[in-house]
């Protein structure tokens, strides 16, 4: 892979266009992680947790060691309840169909992604009651608003950190206060933010953390899952699936216990031993430095944006109060349109349309026909900014 | 050398406990689950018989999830 001068991975694919896709998946990875998943794979892959034989046990303590690392990232006490699963959505769906039942009420916001929103709607029709929130057209929410919705029957409150479609975060910690003042549970969808924003569940008081290994996390996809507090009793959070677990062989019922019961099936370690390699590459990197990188990146995109005559940028318009993920649409273009010149004639690849996130749409008013995304990474540089931007810019001229 | 076994419920706890004993001059070794003492398929963790109760200790200590302490 060609690396730039300071040692990392060019964000430029071979044929020298510009990744600027980040929020979708973080591309490139450190190369540390390709070389740990092929060690794994050539010396270790045997089935981890299933058999008594040394590459059995090695690949065990591959998946702990990830499980160890998760925890200590965002700050959960045991790492035996760190769950993995396929990814967020996976780890998501355990906690919202595994605690809410008929009767629960359940509030969130009107900036979430559809890995919430499916799993509620579908919930709403078992008969649980929902409130969504309607946040500012920003995405800003406002803590208030959602202690004015609670209600005997509310159990939980969930919320993105971030936004996936416009970068806005939300104040996580205000409403976690109100959600501990009020007995709730609070679960925190940090797909836009863990590794690139601090998170930690204990000081930030967040029952249950839904993660993706892909993204910030710079691990590769397939993995993802759900950390879950002690606040959480294992007895009222239901399994999705029942299976093999390599434990408790003698019996057909579903062990009872942090991680089995939620890990049926052969996990896929060989991912996992891929994000333990990203996760150290993350701790030698520091979640400070990459926040400031991008911060930076994130800054110059917006101020070149906000000089295009012509281009609309969506959410706070504040590379302090967002992630390095920027919405905007250029006036009199569809964005599918501007999607496929900026990839085609520029060299540009980004996310267009909806985002899987329709009520943050609705919320930024670019409902239905969405915004163009520029998601912004730790290997993304000052010039792959300005070529974006300047290829923004024609397009914005030829429109006028 | 006569050994005792430490039973988990799950190989995650074993590689827990391994952790835990790691640092210590304790020597302990991942081995399959003798049968005689559970059905499970899985794996428990063989140490000395000498060092059962500074182990039981420490499990106490870390609060690390555990079955029972057997010896074989």
């Amino acid at each position: 892979m060609k690396r730039s001068n300071d040692g990392d991975p060019s964000s430029r694919t071979p044929e020298g266009a510009i990744y600027l896709d980040n929020a979708a998946t973080s591309w490139p990875k450190p190369p540390e992680v390709v070389a740990a998943m092929r060690e794994f794979q050539e010396t270790s892959a045997a089935n981890p947790g299933r058999s008594g034989h040394r590459m059995s046990i090695q690949a065990a303590r591959v998946v702990y060691e990830t499980r160890q690392a998760v925890a200590d990232l965002l700050g959960a006490k045991d790492p035996l309840r760190v769950i993995f699963g396929l990814n967020i959505t996976d780890g998501l769906n355990l906690a919202l169909h595994g605690l809410l039942k008929s009767g629960d009420h359940v509030i969130t916001s009107s900036m979430e992604h559809n890995s919430v929103m499916r799993p509620l709607r579908e919930l709403v029709r078992k008969g649980v009651e929902m409130t969504q929130v309607t946040c500012a057209p920003d995405g800003t929410l406002e803590p208030k608003m959602v202690e004015r919705e609670v209600k005997p029957n509310t159990r939980m409150i969930v919320l993105n950190h971030a936004s996936n479609v416009c970068g806005t975060l939300l104040p996580i910690q205000e409403v976690a206060r109100i959600a501990r003042n009020n007995g709730l549970l609070f679960l925190v969808d940090a797909a836009q933010t863990a590794g690139v924003l601090p998170v930690d569940m204990l000081d930030d008081h967040i029952d249950l953390l839904g993660f993706t290994g892909h993204k910030s996390l710079y691990g590769p996809m397939g993995n993802g899952g759900l950390l879950v507090g002690e606040r959480v009793d294992p007895g009222e959070l239901h399994p999705m699936r029942q299976g093999g677990t390599g434990s408790r062989s003698e019996h057909e019922e579903q062990p009872d216990f942090f991680p089995d019961c939620y890990e049926s099936g052969t996990p896929n370690a060989i991912g996992l031993s891929g994000l333990l390699a990203a996760l150290s590459w993350l701790g030698e990197r520091g979640v400070t430095n990459i926040r400031a990188h991008e911060e930076a990146l994130c800054a110059e995109l917006l101020d070149g944006l906000a000089h295009i005559r012509g281009v609309e940028v969506y959410g706070t318009r504040d590379a302090k109060k967002q992630t390095a993920t920027v919405a905007f649409n250029i006036r009199g273009m569809e964005p599918s349109t501007v999607g496929l010149r900026l990839d085609e004639q520029h060299g540009v690849l980004c996310r267009v349309g909806l985002h899987c996130a329709p009520s943050a749409h609705r919320t930024l008013g670019t409902f239905p026909y969405g915004c163009v995304r520029f998601g912004l990474g730790v290997f993304n540089t000052f010039d792959d900014v300005q070529d974006a931007l300047k290829a923004v810019h024609q397009l914005a001229r030829e429109e006028r | 050398m006569s050994y005792a076994v430490i039973l988990v419920d799950s190989t995650s706890h074993a590689v827990r406990i391994e952790k835990l004993l790691a640092p210590t001059d304790i020597v302990c070794k991942l081995i399959p689950v003798p049968r005689h003492l559970s059905s499970d398929c899985g794996v428990c963790i063989r140490i000395d018989q000498d060092d059962m109760e500074r182990i039981r200790q420490l499990l106490d200590q870390s609060n690390a999830p555990f079955r029972s302490i057997e010896v074989i």
